[in-house]
């Protein structure tokens, strides 16, 4: 009986096996269809694929989990920012192009860039004329100016970038317009005329349009603010509204006929309509990607480990997938809190000793994986030079003789033992630990894994300062992705000593270093985009040069490029497929 | 009384372990707030959620909101959230219970479609079993029953997804539920084949309790005395033998049908059905307390009722309990 | 029904199940008659193959796993080897059976009322409400108070007697007949018992049915029968009126049934003679007479007991048949000298 039943299983299994290939066998002769693009791994990363004006058609996407909010004032999430501008327009955007000029700013809403004056701490935008709400009415600089300050008051909004309250030079103890009723504002925003928004700030930010870039800067209407109800029907500004939103589940956007093709210099508006499915099982997404049935993985983070095998076996699904690289940086703390890490030279030798092809393995490979660091800025942040100051062995798997060396002048010549931990729901962060177990256990650096809850890693372990001294976590497997790419956005969370908090909470356990907090200052306040650049590389530089960050890989991700748009390509400022320009072919 | 207990049980385990390994509210709080979130946020939502407050005042808060309702800030304004008030989500901020209700359909469509479908084919494949006992046929269900009851759902749900619908056409792929008030035929296209994966594991089950229970009331004296009266043999078998072998596979279907109401987790994670064993997932996933408490609540009232109707039914169907 | 032919005749009825251990021959090679308005008394130990003859009477049996063969006979027409939906039409109409322990062979979950509707209309399309009538008043028949009221209650209900009436009611609610009669009165006490046999004899008379009385209980026999028949190993030992069987008995089983027979004239139990040994296998009988390894006699057949199998052949009494190897002089002189005194011993 048992035997039969064995049998019975792998012969369902066989079947499934057939069949899948019957499903790869399918997809490649329709791939090829379309406007005669090249079906090819990677086609969509650097160009355009499958370019196209016709309009209409109705694209479908799906998410595996919830939309954080649809609200533009609270999302928090790179892929929510990409597609939002569909029926939002803040001050600035990425522009939406393939190719690096992709992580590059462009005007929306507003006329042109931000014009800084008084050294960098007050910003002036000036807004386009004839841009409507989807009720006709016209968007004044007062409605920007509503949206920026209802989007400080975090108690009703508490998920969204605290970016604005943070800078804006806002009355004390101001709470937003809700609670905050008739305070005057004129401190950190003022509105000269309609088509007019100058942003005062506490300090000089010369960044400040990446700033301006923040979804939190769309209009919102405040007759029409419901607050926390508002992500049920966000007022429209783009070329699509919402026609029905039925939270944790699905919403439909539909073309907004207030919305004028002359106000917009660059969305093309294609489709008729977009249907988002949210709460989709992961899997599935995947499988109906690959028929055709679905067109977008709105999350744009990658295929699931039960796809991956299939599409990099099968070089026809493979040619239907792109590759691009994330300004996420998979990495490990070396904490100098904890001795002997103390002393620079036993943080060398783990930057010697480290395997970096194993912890690339561990992430999933140079393709689901990503590429291997030697710096903690990723390439593709602007201003991002190679820095690769450890040696690694001819091989990237570590260089036994150099991590001895340091060891010694450290004074540990036969190594010791410390503690490393992971996230324990993460499969990929403990193959991390693990593989530094072991590459580090030859030169005689001995780890002990410590498994802690992802909720609470940060707040009550690896980033609680005390907890990491007294428990002797040497090591934190550690990431962190950029808000948007550029140095500030991605380096201020991680290497700036003052973002530590004593209670816990931060992502930055290890970087201490006063000269990187002066150098952090100066740069936020440059005003000259070139001279900040080449800033954010000295910080880089300087950070390694420490050795408190073992930089591990910039991820990638492998995502399915779907089979039925047009106009495709990633956008580098969301490392996904860029939601403004699709068409359906 | 047992629902009180259970959602005391839900409360005290989503505080009580956070607070043994060392937790604060603040460190709660951090979980619905976005990342890098300054103190000041953290506390202001530690407040707003009512960490700082002692368990049992938090929960007797919850409690009365599900009797008298609760007033909601949304900053803009001020929603009255009505009894039976479930409270709101920590992550979304939308109320519980007009989502549960929403839910709802789906599982009770998915549950009884699946129920109908799986007490067909397990009543008449388990009756023919018995009748042909250690025929192929007999043998050919059982093995087929075993395979049935041992095939995770993930592994049948996804086999059938990928055979039925993404390389024959002939099912609706995942995640296309449509209510049926909407359009009947599109809710029964994308409900057929979870039904039928669902169905087929429950309908070995019934298969192997319907032959046993056949195997024994068909060697029943009545049995022989229904044939002494020259009854037809379907109604031998129906009316007399399957009559009697129903009763305890019928209290099982009771406390199976309650639980499935509860939402049928992995069913609907893998066809993407939002119903509330989705719900559970997703808001366990999320640690979203209000909405945890109000699944689990739901799930045991369902089981609770289940019972009770079971007991009653059981006097029905029995008259030697009704009577004796 | 040609010249000369009983209502009911049994003829070579033969009745195996093949075993993975063999062939069990519960019923092998039996013949009898019966008329209408006559009983006849099957008598005999479990497993001597009386209720088995029974069911292959009423073609209960299961047409997978059983041979029958030879002929049954009823009111002309064969049985045998007519087609099943043929004799489900007759089984429960022309002749109906009546089991032991009604409280089992009552369905639980219906009541009295709904299972003797149903008995009736199988065989007569009419309303329930007709037939509901016609239960009423069957219950009524049989002796069961406010039978409009009772025919609601559930078998569990009535009390044992009571229920064995309605089991009665049930039987007879087409008018069969012929009736099998399957140990009616084991599972009831000893005035309840009397009191069915009484019914049963009224109601044979009334309905001029023939009856088969199934019974280990030599009583019962004494009770209803005209004839008996005792079975032992799956075949007829002795055959004869119920006169002759209780004056007269030739085969020594006869006389061993006889002695375990409880008599209200004996003054205690405790003097019941049991027979020795136990029923045979009906898979591997004994060489020869299947009865010689537990017969008292056996050693004066000259060692015949042991190697052939003794024909049925005529004995004593009219009508008499007795399958034994003993002279018919010699049996007579065993009862009359030797067993007889001793049964009648005070």
């Amino acid at each position: 009986m048992m035997r039969k039943t064995r049998a019975l299983v792998a012969g369902t299994a066989a079947l499934a096996l057939t069949l899948s290939a019957a499903a790869c066998g399918g997809s490649d002769s329709d791939s090829s269809s379309g406007s005669g693009a090249k079906a090819e791994f990677n086609a969509a990363l650097t160009k355009v694929f499958n370019a196209s004006e016709k309009k209409g058609g109705t694209i479908k996407l799906a998410n595996a989990g919830d939309w954080d909010s649809l609200d533009p004032g609270e999302t928090y999430y790179g892929y929510s920012w990409n597609f939002l501008r569909l029926y939002a327009r803040g001050l600035l955007t990425f522009n939406p192009v393939p190719g690096p000029e992709g992580n590059e700013l462009t005007p929306d809403l507003a006329e042109g860039m931000g014009t800084p004056s008084d050294g960098g701490k007050t910003w002036t935008y000036k807004i386009r004329k004839g841009v409507k709400f989807e009720d006709g009415t016209e968007v004044t600089s007062k409605d920007v100016k509503y949206a920026v300050l209802r989007s400080t008051d975090k108690e009703t909004f508490p998920s969204g970038p605290a970016y604005f309250e943070g800078f804006l030079n806002l009355p004390e103890g101001y709470k937003g317009p809700y609670k905050s009723k008739g305070v005057n504002t004129d401190s950190a925003i003022t509105t000269p005329d309609d088509q007019t928004i100058v942003f005062h700030l506490k300090s000089a930010f010369g960044g400040f349009d990446y700033i301006a870039a923040l979804p939190q800067t769309a209009p919102v209407p405040e007759a029409k603010d419901t607050g926390a109800k508002y992500k049920e029907h966000v007022i429209s500004t783009g070329p699509y509204k919402f026609e029905t939103n039925n939270l944790g589940k699905d919403f439909k956007l539909v073309r907004n006929d207030q919305w004028d093709q002359a106000t917009d210099p660059f969305r093309k508006a294609l489709p008729d309509a977009y249907e988002v499915q949210l709460n989709v099982n992961a899997d599935d997404i995947d499988n109906r990607l690959l028929s055709g049935d679905l067109d977008i993985d709105i999350t744009g983070t990658g295929v699931q480990p039960a796809a991956l095998g299939r599409v990099v076996g099968d070089p026809a699904l493979k040619a239907q997938t792109d590759n691009p690289t994330l300004a996420r940086l998979w990495y490990t703390s070396i904490n100098p809190t904890v001795a002997p890490f103390d002393n620079i030279d036993c943080r060398k030798a783990v930057e010697y000793a480290a395997d970096r092809v194993g912890y690339q393995t561990a992430y999933g490979g140079p393709l689901a994986g990503g590429e291997i660091a030697t710096s903690v800025l990723p390439p593709q942040i602007p201003g991002a030079a190679k820095v690769d100051l450890y040696s690694a062995g001819a091989d990237n798997t570590g260089d036994a003789a150099k991590a001895k060396e340091a060891l010694t002048a450290c004074g540990q010549p036969n190594g010791f033992a410390t503690n490393i931990s992971y996230r324990a729901e993460r499969p990929k962060e403990k193959a991390a630990a693990e593989s530094l177990q072991q590459s580090l256990g030859k030169v005689g650096i001995q780890l002990t894994l410590k498994p802690f809850p992802q909720g609470d890693y940060f707040s009550q372990y690896a980033g609680n300062p005390g907890y990491v001294k007294s428990n002797n976590l040497g090591l934190v497997v550690n990431g962190w992705g950029a808000d948007w790419n550029d140095g500030f956005g991605f380096l201020s969370q991680i290497v700036d000593s003052r973002v530590i908090r004593e209670t816990g909470g931060s992502s930055n356990t290890s970087v201490r270093i006063p000269e990187v907090d002066t150098m952090l200052d100066a740069a936020i306040a440059e005003t000259d985009a070139a001279k900040r650049e080449a800033a954010w590389a000295a910080i880089d530089k300087r950070v390694m040069e420490e050795a408190v960050i073992f930089p591990g890989i910039v991820a990638k991700s492998l995502i399915i490029r779907p089979k039925r748009l047009s106009n495709v390509f990633v956008s580098e400022a969301f490392s996904m497929y860029d939601y403004l320009s699709l068409g359906v072919a | 009384m047992l629902l009180f207990i259970i959602s005391a049980a839900t409360f005290s385990i989503f505080y009580m372990v956070p607070r043994l390994l060392g937790g604060t509210p603040e460190t709660l709080a951090t979980r619905y707030v976005g990342r890098a979130a300054t103190p000041e946020t953290v506390h202001l939502i530690a407040e707003k959620l009512g960490f700082y407050d002692p368990i049992w005042v938090q929960y007797g808060s919850w409690v009365k909101a599900i009797f008298v309702g609760a007033d909601y800030d949304l900053g803009a304004s001020v929603e009255h959230c009505a009894a039976p008030c479930f409270g709101y989500s920590f992550i979304t901020h939308n109320a519980v219970w007009p989502e549960l209700i929403d839910r709802l359909p789906v599982t009770l469509s998915l549950a009884i479609g699946a129920a109908i479908l799986w007490m067909l084919l397990g009543l008449s494949i388990g009756t023919l079993s018995a009748l042909r006992r250690g025929s192929f046929l007999d043998r050919a269900a059982m093995t087929f029953s075993l395979a049935g009851v041992s095939l995770p759902i993930f592994f049948t749900g996804m086999i059938g997804l990928l055979l039925f619908s993404y390389t024959l056409g002939w099912t609706a792929p995942g995640g296309t539920y449509t209510p049926f008030l909407e359009n009947p035929g599109e809710w029964f296209y994308a409900l057929l084949l979870p039904w039928i994966v669902l169905a087929l594991q429950f309908s070995a089950q019934y298969a192997r309790l319907t032959r046993a229970g056949m195997l024994e009331t068909m060697g029943e004296d009545y049995i022989r005395t229904a044939r002494a009266k020259g009854l037809r043999e379907r109604d031998v078998t129906v009316k007399h033998g399957l009559r009697a072998a129903l009763t305890p596979i019928l209290t099982i279907f009771g406390l199976d049908f309650g639980l499935l109401l509860g939402g049928a987790v992995l069913t609907e994670q893998v066809f993407s059905l939002p119903g509330l064993g989705k719900y559970a997932v997703d808001a366990i996933t999320n640690n979203d307390l209000p909405k945890v408490l109000g699944v689990t609540l739901m799930a045991a009232f369902f089981v609770v009722v289940a019972n009770l109707i079971v007991d009653l039914f059981y006097a029905v169907v029995d008259p030697r309990v009704r009577l004796g | 029904m040609p010249e000369g032919q009983a209502f009911l005749e049994v003829k070579d009825l033969k009745i195996h199940f093949p075993t993975d251990d063999g062939v069990v021959r519960s019923v092998d090679g039996l013949n009898f008659k019966l008329e209408r308005g006559k009983t006849l008394g099957i008598v005999g130990e479990s497993g001597s193959g009386k209720s088995v003859t029974s069911l292959g009477i009423m073609g209960i049996y299961n047409h997978r796993n059983s041979q029958i063969s030879g002929e049954i006979w009823l009111d002309g027409d064969e049985i045998v080897s007519a087609d099943r939906e043929t004799v489900r039409k007759l089984r429960g109409n022309k002749l109906a059976m009546i089991f032991q322990d009604p409280l089992s062979a009552m369905h639980p979950y219906y009541t009295v009322g709904a299972q003797i509707v149903e008995a009736y209309r199988v065989h007569h399309n009419v309303s329930k409400k007709v037939a509901r009538k016609h239960a009423v008043d069957m219950l009524g028949r049989v002796g069961i108070p406010q039978p409009d009221r009772r025919v609601d209650d559930y078998p569990h209900q009535f009390s044992g007697g009571m229920r064995q009436r309605a089991m009665i009611a049930m039987a007879l609610v087409n008018d069969p007949q012929l009736l099998i009669a399957d140990e009616p009165t084991t599972a009831l006490d000893v005035t309840v018992q009397a009191q069915i046999m009484d019914l049963m004899h009224d109601l044979q008379a009334e309905f001029n049915s023939a009856l088969i009385v199934i019974t280990h209980d030599l009583g019962v026999v004494a009770e209803l029968a005209d004839e008996v028949l005792v079975m032992y190993g799956g075949r007829c030992i002795e055959y004869a009126s119920a006169t002759t069987i209780f004056d007269q008995p030739e085969h020594p089983y006869t006389w061993g049934l006889l002695g375990s027979m409880p008599r209200m004239d004996r003054a205690t139990q405790e003097r019941l003679v049991p027979i020795p040994g136990s029923p045979p296998s009906l898979i591997n009988l004994p060489q020869g007479c299947s009865f010689s390894p537990r017969c008292a006699f056996e050693d004066r057949t000259g060692g015949l007991g042991a190697t052939v199998v003794p024909e049925l052949a005529r004995a004593g009494g009219s009508n008499h048949l007795v399958r034994c190897h003993l002279p018919t002089e010699e049996r007579q002189r065993i009862w009359a000298e030797e067993v007889k005194p001793k049964l009648e011993a005070p």
